[in-house]
């Protein structure tokens, strides 16, 4: 099922539609901000570049956050795919015995749908973030990667809550707020397991950094006697100190605040003499897909902040919600992402689930141009399979080339932008794509890059859409248009007849 | 040719009148010819011109858009200016033609790139006439910033100064750059969707209590007059040119 087919249900849902109107609200006030900021571009580009400096050289990247983490005592697994991570924290969790896990929010754990495979081997999962708990109880997945319940009315919240709390909750968001505070303390303080994801993970020191609003990051890297991270290694930066130029362009895009209510840092496991932080952590090093990115247009998304401020922007979702997309990440950034992390095996329609308005492209604080990688994407995925764009200007990872190694950090901002990239059409040895796929836009070209041959095509379309009315009310073949418009004849004359008429008279 | 005949002088501007405007939208092709020569330049317009590519960029087919993109090069190469009245098909050629194109084709792209501009944008930054004499005296206009022209040309003044120079009244929407549902294939593929953007751009229109609803894309206009035609709601749906053509002395 496509975006398209689950579209028409999500627009007649009142409560959904009600909701959305919160994201445009927050994207009008985060897009007033970043105008009404004199200096946004140059932070914008300052964060962008620092963002993409892992990208020159991935793996070396990797290299050094391992033996960060390791040298300050956490135990690091490197998995290639998602089904890896997944069995690798149940392996630990196996291991430890754990019988109950509190999580922080994280979209990596979604991604490799770890609460299932928890809960397979009989360990409770308890989700920490408040929307996230709302989401874990209405037995859905997040609709929003900042705000994931945001589909939900206060009062589907009172709905779901009433029936563990034994009674009827009154629509209230403090009164269903302490409701949930107390029964997730009960929680937290029991928990043997705490599972993080990662905003950033930082190379030179090795900390693992956490962005919450209701500290729940907090909880589940103090409390519990063993933590597991989960984190992509699209989440390394290079310094610690380079999150002074991140992180406030991540609260203000993702909540419009200029600074976050919880920021959690964990360098390592408990030390002696501390009284707080897990006894054990270990990380786990996502690819997902990741590195297959490097050296293509794509590889702007590893620069991605996950503020969430893309899917406030754009117009297709605010209308459908998240869910539409049937994917872990929704919205302009889940559309570029979902084919390329899947390996090209789910949200393959997403890319076209666009007008390409660009009003992502414009609000990203990172500069990237979501809006130009879905046009790529729709070329792309002609072919089936994983998306296999045409590699240019960068060696990928592992591959030959130059070893990757602690050589030296290149500057940040040399790298021509993503846009820069060329797109393999004309030029026949870039073209990846055999001369079929297109056929219809290929015959159309020819035809319309021949005047005559186009004029002929417009007397034949005023042929089959002449009206007396000047507008068509059906017209089989026109897609989806005369559903919902009228669809205008074309003109007799057209504008040619009206031009060389009147060069005529003079 | 005779150097005291001030048309000889005159600067020269070829119109690319893009597909949608050559055959569904023809007066606004005349009415940017009125409005050039009223700035002050002669019109050419290429015969041989046919359409920007974008329809097959934006499909998935780069190869068919280049065909085009080529077409379009070799058309408007020996002018010196070229101008549209559309923000989305400029927007094909300034942004995309130089990524689609590789090799000497992208170099000559590159150059016919530079001297492409809008209507709007062309009157108002290149030739420095928002005021061409025009006179808007009905009732109070909104402007749908069409969004390629608003964020990848950088559009949205040139419009407003444009009318505001001939003295009209503008109220704007709520959010006057809030997408319209066209998006070319978008609005045949994903027509629910298409179809409820199209409404909330209406009701935005509809609650300023303009007069009438003035674009810069033929594309987004037919899509919006043509839902129109079938829900009923919000003003008259204008192209800038004809509007303020039909306002000139
Ligand atoms: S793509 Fe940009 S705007 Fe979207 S979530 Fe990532 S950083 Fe934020």
């Amino acid at each position: 099922m496509t975006l398209a087919a689950r579209a028409p249900a999500a627009l007649a849902d009142e409560h959904l539609q009600q909701a959305l109107g919160r994201i445009t609200d927050r994207y009008r006030l985060v897009r007033a901000r970043a105008r009404e900021t004199p200096d946004t571009d140059d932070r914008k580009h300052r964060a962008g570049a620092l963002r993409r400096e892992i990208l020159a050289d991935l793996d070396g990247w990797i290299d050094r956050v391992t033996s960060s983490l390791e040298r300050v005592g956490a135990v690091v697994h490197r998995c290639a795919t998602a089904a890896d991570a997944a069995e690798t924290v149940v392996a630990i969790a196996r291991a430890e015995g754990s019988r109950l896990a509190v999580k922080s929010k994280s979209m990596a754990t979604e991604e490799i749908h770890l609460n299932a495979a928890l809960e397979a081997i009989g360990v409770e999962v308890i989700e920490g973030d408040l929307g996230e708990y709302i989401v874990q109880i209405a037995g859905e997945r997040p609709s929003h990667i900042i705000t994931p319940a945001i589909h939900k009315t206060l009062g589907q919240v009172a709905d779901l809550f009433s029936p563990l709390a034994g009674h009827t909750l009154p629509v209230e968001r403090e009164a269903l707020c302490a409701f949930a505070r107390d029964h997730l303390r009960t929680k937290f303080l029991n928990a043997d397991l705490g599972i993080t994801g990662a905003n950033f993970v930082a190379a030179d020191t090795g900390t693992i950094v956490l962005v919450t609003n209701e500290g729940n990051g907090r909880m589940a890297t103090t409390v519990p006697r063993v933590q597991v991270s989960v984190v992509p290694i699209d989440k390394i930066v290079p310094r610690l100190a380079d999150l002074g130029a991140i992180l406030p362009l991540l609260t203000e895009h993702a909540t419009n605040q200029s600074i976050t209510a919880y920021l959690s840092m964990t360098t390592g496991p408990r030390r002696a003499g501390e009284i707080d932080g897990p006894e054990v952590l270990h990380v786990v090093l996502l690819d997902g897909h990741r590195r297959d990115l490097v050296g293509t247009p794509y590889e702007e998304m590893l620069a991605c902040i996950r503020c969430g401020a893309c899917l406030n922007a754009c117009p297709v979702y605010a209308k459908v919600g998240g869910h539409a997309y049937d994917s872990v990440y929704p919205g302009p950034m889940g559309s570029v992402l979902t084919p390329l992390l899947s390996g090209g095996t789910e949200g393959r329609d997403l890319p076209f689930a666009s007008s390409l308005c660009g009003a992502c492209t414009e609000i990203c604080p990172v500069g990237i141009p979501l809006a130009d990688l879905l046009v790529r994407l729709r070329a792309d995925l002609r072919t089936p399979g994983p998306v296999v764009p045409a590699r240019v200007g960068r060696t990928p990872p592992g591959r030959a080339g130059p070893q990757a190694g602690p050589g030296p950090v290149s500057s940040p901002g040399t790298r021509p932008p993503a846009a820069g990239f060329p797109w393999p059409g004309a030029d026949a040895a870039l073209s990846r794509q055999p001369w079929y796929r297109s056929l219809g836009w290929s015959i159309w070209a020819r035809v319309w890059s021949r005047p005559r041959l186009y004029r002929a095509t417009l007397a034949l379309g005023r042929l089959v859409t002449r009206r007396r009315s000047g507008w068509c009310r059906r017209l089989p073949g026109s897609g989806g248009w005369t559903a919902t418009r009228d669809l205008p004849s074309l003109a007799q004359p057209g504008f040619r007849r009206l031009w060389t008429d009147r060069e005529h008279r003079r | 040719m005779d150097l005291n005949d001030p048309a000889a002088v005159r600067p020269q501007v070829a119109l690319f009148v893009t597909c949608t405007v050559d055959s569904v939208a023809p007066k606004v092709g005349t009415a940017t010819v009125r409005l050039l020569e009223a700035a002050g330049v002669e019109v050419v317009v290429p015969a041989a011109q046919t359409c920007c590519g974008q329809p097959a960029a934006n499909s998935g087919a780069p190869e068919a858009a280049a065909v085009l993109a080529r077409h379009f090069v070799e058309v408007f190469e020996p002018y010196e200016t070229i101008v549209s009245p559309s923000g989305s098909c400029v927007a094909m050629v300034r942004h995309w033609y130089p990524r689609l194109l590789s090799g000497s084709w992208r170099t000559r792209a590159e150059a016919v790139a530079e001297r492409t501009h809008e209507l709007t944008a062309y009157l108002v930054d290149v030739a420095g006439r928002a005021d061409l004499g025009a006179v808007i005296d009905g009732g109070p206009l909104t402007v749908h910033d069409s969004c390629h022209g608003l964020r990848v040309l950088g559009l949205g003044h040139a419009a407003r100064e444009l009318l505001g120079a001939a003295g009209a009244k503008i109220v704007e929407m709520d959010d006057p750059e809030a997408c319209c549902g066209f998006g070319g294939t978008f609005a045949l593929k994903h027509t629910a969707v298409s179809t409820a953007m199209a409404d909330a751009k209406l009701r935005d229109s509809a609650a300023t209590g303009a007069a009438c609803m003035v674009g810069g894309d033929a594309g987004c206009l037919v899509h919006l007059e043509g839902r129109q035609r079938r829900c009923g709601i919000g003003p008259a749906v204008r192209h800038i040119a004809e509007v303020l053509a039909e306002a000139l002395p």
